[in-house]
């Protein structure tokens, strides 16, 4: 066999075919192609986010609200300051509701639930509202809290959207964090005496509570972001208002808002909240990985 | 220890009041009741949903509602033909061309890459999962759609002996960006699935093709890719899902045009889409028909969703039975559980 | 083999040998008064010398996983402050057994046990009695040193008593030091780790955690300690200061120690049982199962033909 190497005596024997060779190559190739390829939209987007949303940023920027006058020059066009308060209420109300309850719900599923017939149920049901799209829990939310009250738009109910999409998260990652505590551990509490309430308050919780933050955050990030389910529910206002009971404007719903103007100062303003949008939710990406390199659970 | 207790015998040590038992029993039932609740829930959810997308189905039954090639607002006519193919074909272009460089991206993570590397890398392909829908489509319209459309109208040009390929003109918002925005979208889960099914492979599987005098490309595919490729149909499905129901980005990238396109360069709708674009304005048997469009998402969604999970649990635990899908999850699967919601 | 002082009383099957520890205070529950606290608080922490234990009898005990019948009808009797033994080839059913006896058994899913298991003269299993009760009488240590991570030397030792009142210790700040430094103490530990109360328990070395969680199960003053393999996980030295412990330990409680290695049972143990596919084959003073066995099997599994 005549490789194209040079090889040492004995083992020229056993090289591998040129044509098996090539194809080897040929393949690492591809695939480490399509790794770049993968990578390239994450860079044109950051490229892109920095430097069309950099331009846009100053304080005036962030501390003025949207005037609503699109056809005068981009002076008047005013800042996300609306935004930016309204996406951190909207999605803080949302934590509060589905951060409890997901992990209540967590809890019971490893704690009581286990492998019993509801158990199954509600891991299915769980599954079910993964997969639900955005939009459609936009639409739940509408039909219970605007067609059902026949009142008008409001930021809690933006935040009920929200919760419903950050719970199967919430409940997802943190039932897959209290599996990874010991049964051992559970075991020796019991052993003691205390009570399950006790064992899961003082020793379930704080030991998985590390692992539970990252899921969580993860959740609110992914909360942050989504535009569908506040349309119909937050809907959309200029003017800064912190009373969660009225409309309320959103970072993306604002950017959403912006990308369809003709006018190019709305448009970079529609940049410079994404740039700020991604920001804040990558900021709480670092964080969540921050944490959860630190705590491996043995 | 216990001498206070031992001469008068009325402290049985087996004994506890009532009192103390409350807790547990009230945090048990607590429990369980909301967990009851929320299924109760998503029930409540959908029984509405269904009552309120029920004019729409009546006014055109709901098999004509979904197949009718008519979707025009003004004259009360609402066939959702146009969205259900929008919603397929962009859907389709991202699996079609997201599942594989997401499959690559997770083989070269799990066989090629340099240890030092691989960590980086994972966190850089989650990140693309980071970048909200709406951002996407921002820069889809600004950026990416602009760019593309001179190829585009190449491809168009020669192709145009291909039906839905070519011959028209290309617009900027059509339905090839909006797979294309899709397919940058999904690759994050289909990519964490397929990553995840990979470290399954038994170490001793690739050993021995290794051992074998296999090279590395005809391990991969001898050893790893049949054993994972259950699992990785399984995220390409979940995938879908998620592309199918992906509402904002598709809806600024794809036109809004209430017509079935007439090539693969050209406007259209999409299910999700025609919810954003019009739900604010609607009124009446509008409103019903969106409502319906929300509802065939809906159960798409889940169809697609479910066969998705069988797959993947049935991939991830090859030896165990599937009542059983909790038992094996590793920490890696808190950024899949996220990613796949 | 069998440690000076306690002279093995002639081979006995029969559960009967209750006698001269009836205390009357061990009864099923008889209107008892609504108190948390079951076990009356010690007037002071020295007292633990003066504590006996409770024997622990069993009657006709089956252990299930589902429908697979692991334990199959056994009649033991553990007799106070002494230690028994459970000797047997992994997969006999001795570590089930064991946790049988505080009802831990029962934690796993689709577990469940029959027959009666009393400890002195009150069944565990009597509808009317509280599980969480029974694990405060009959304290347990586990196979791998498991000290809570999250908790300091102090908060490990101190849990018990936290965890099954309403949430402080006992009557106070300085009763609940007393009885961790008795606990510490009593599990030889506390001259090691007086300085070391705050570090996290989860920094000793393997012989420390297990004597940790030994002083963890003290503190709640059981009348029993079962310990399922405790020395599996720890090296020689480790082994043989838990052995030490153990010896003194059963002054104040009645031990049962799982073990597969046969040694340790004729070192620390007063009398041994041998379990053969959950059933017990035989019963009798340490020195005796290893020297004379009445059944072949055991002479078979003591003399390392099989197991």
């Amino acid at each position: 066999m005549s490789a194209p190497t040079p090889m040492s005596g004995q083992f020229a024997r056993f090289a591998v075919s040129p044509a098996r060779r090539r194809k080897d190559k040929l393949a690492r190739a591809a695939i480490t192609a399509c790794t770049v390829i993968a990578l390239i939209p994450l860079g044109l987007v950051v490229y892109y986010l920095l430097s069309k949303g950099l331009g846009s940023w100053s304080w005036s920027f962030l501390s003025t609200d949207p005037t609503g006058n699109t056809f005068f020059k981009a002076s008047s066009i005013g800042g996300i300051k609306s935004a930016i308060l309204g996406t951190v209420e909207i999605v803080a109300l949302a934590s509060a509701i589905a951060i409890p309850i997901g992990i209540g719900v967590a809890v019971w599923l490893v704690e009581y639930g286990r492998a019993s017939g509801f158990a199954k149920v509600v891991r299915f049901f769980v599954d079910v509202l993964t997969g639900v799209p955005s939009i459609v829990f936009g639409l739940f939310i509408y039909i219970v809290l605007i067609v059902g009250t026949g009142s008008s738009y409001a930021g809690y109910k933006g935040s009920f959207a929200l919760a419903l999409l950050m719970l199967p998260v919430v409940i997802r990652s943190a039932e897959v964090i209290l599996l990874l505590i010991p049964d051992a551990l559970r075991e020796s509490a019991l052993a003691l005496g205390a009570p399950r309430w006790r064992v899961i308050f003082s020793i379930v919780l704080p030991t998985a509570l590390p692992g539970m933050v990252t899921g969580v955050l993860l959740a609110i990030a992914r909360a942050a972001g989504e535009t569908a389910p506040l349309l119909f529910t937050a809907a959309a206002t200029d003017k800064t208002n912190l009373n969660l009971g009225q409309f309320m404007n959103s970072l993306p719903v604002q950017i959403y808002k912006d990308v369809t103007s003709p006018t190019t100062a709305v448009v970079n303003r529609a940049w410079g909240a994404a740039l700020t949008l991604v920001a804040m939710i990558l900021l709480l990406n670092l964080i969540a990985r921050l944490i959860s390199r630190r705590s491996r659970l043995a | 220890m216990n001498t206070a207790a031992m001469p008068g015998g009325d402290r049985p040590i087996l004994a506890r009041s009532p009192l103390a038992r409350l807790p547990d029993r009230a945090l048990k039932y607590g429990l369980t009741i909301l967990a009851a609740l929320i299924l109760a829930l998503i029930v409540y959810f959908f029984v509405r949903l269904v009552g309120q997308a029920r004019p729409a189905f009546a006014h055109a039954g709901v098999f004509g509602f979904t197949f009718n090639n008519d979707w025009n607002v003004s004259g009360e006519k609402f066939g959702a033909l146009p969205l259900v193919v929008g919603t397929l074909i962009t859907s389709g272009l991202a699996l079609l061309i997201g599942v594989p460089i997401a499959v690559a991206t997770a083989l070269y993570a799990n066989e090629l890459c340099p240890l030092r590397l691989r960590a980086a890398l994972t966190v850089l392909v989650e990140l693309l999962a980071a970048v909200p829908s709406v951002v996407y489509g921002l820069w889809g319209i600004f950026f990416l759609a602009p760019k593309l459309q001179p190829v585009e109208q190449w491809f168009a040009n020669r192709l145009s002996f291909i039906p839905f390929i070519g011959g028209d003109s290309v617009t900027i918002p059509n339905y090839f960006v909006a797979g294309l925005i899709l397919a940058i979208m999904i690759l994050p889960i289909v990519s964490a699935i397929s990553r995840e099914v990979m470290a399954t492979v038994p170490a001793d599987h690739k050993e021995a093709a290794l051992g074998l005098g296999a090279t590395r490309w005809e391990m991969i595919r001898t050893a790893v890719l049949p054993y994972c490729r259950a699992g990785i149909v399984g995220g390409a499905m979940l995938g879908l899902g998620r592309a199918i129901g992906e509402t904002i980005a598709v809806t600024i990238v794809i036109g809004d045009a209430p017509g079935l396109g007439k090539h693969l360069f050209g406007q259209g709708y999409s299910l999700a889409a025609v919810i954003a674009n019009e739900f604010g304005e609607a009124q009446g048997l509008h409103r019903s028909a969106l409502f319906a469009a929300g509802l065939v998402l809906f159960v798409l969604t889940l169809l697609v969703n479910g066969v998705a999970r069988v797959l993947v649990s049935r991939a991830s635990h090859p030896s165990k039975t599937p009542s059983a899908p909790q038992a094996a999850v590793g920490p890696g699967q808190v950024a899949g559980a996220v990613a796949g919601a | 083999m069998t440690p000076d002082g306690t002279s093995p009383q002639v081979a006995d099957m029969e559960p009967e040998s209750r006698t001269g520890l009836g205390r009357e205070r061990i009864a099923p529950q008889t209107g008892a008064p609504a108190d948390a606290h079951p076990v009356a608080p010690a007037d002071a922490a020295g007292t633990v010398e003066t504590k006996q234990g409770l024997s622990v009898t069993l009657e006709q005990l089956k252990a299930f996983y589902g429908d697979a019948e692991q334990v199959k009808g056994i009649d033991l009797d553990f007799r106070a402050n002494e230690v028994t033994a459970i000797i047997g080839p992994s997969g006999c059913g001795k570590s089930t057994m064991v946790r049988c006896i505080n009802r831990m058994h029962e934690e796993i899913p689709g577990a469940h046990a029959e027959g009666r298991v009393l400890l002195d003269d009150a069944d565990v299993y009597d509808p009317s009695v509280d599980v969480v009760a029974v694990r405060r009488a009959i304290g347990m240590v586990f196979q791998k040193p498991n000290p809570f991570p999250t908790m300091s030397v102090f908060d490990n030792v101190a849990a018990g008593l936290r965890l099954g009142s309403g949430g402080r210790g006992g009557r106070g700040k300085a009763d609940l030091h007393a009885k961790v430094e008795g606990a510490l103490r009593a599990a030889g530990l506390w001259d090691e780790m007086s300085d070391r109360l705050s570090e996290p328990g989860a920094g000793l070395s393997g012989g420390q955690q297990q004597r940790l969680c030994i002083a963890r199960s003290l503190a709640v003053e059981p009348e029993v300690i079962l310990m399922d393999e405790p020395c599996s996980a720890l090296d020689p030295i480790a082994t043989l200061k838990i052995e030490e412990l153990i010896d003194e330990l059963k002054k104040r409680v009645t031990i049962v120690i799982v073990t597969h290695n046969m040694q340790q049972a004729a070192r620390v143990a007063d009398r041994t049982a041998f379990m053969l596919s959950g059933e017990l084959v035989e019963v009798g003073p340490t020195q005796e199962i290893f020297t004379k066995p009445n059944d072949s099997r055991t002479e078979e599994y003591v003399t390392g033909k099989f197991g």
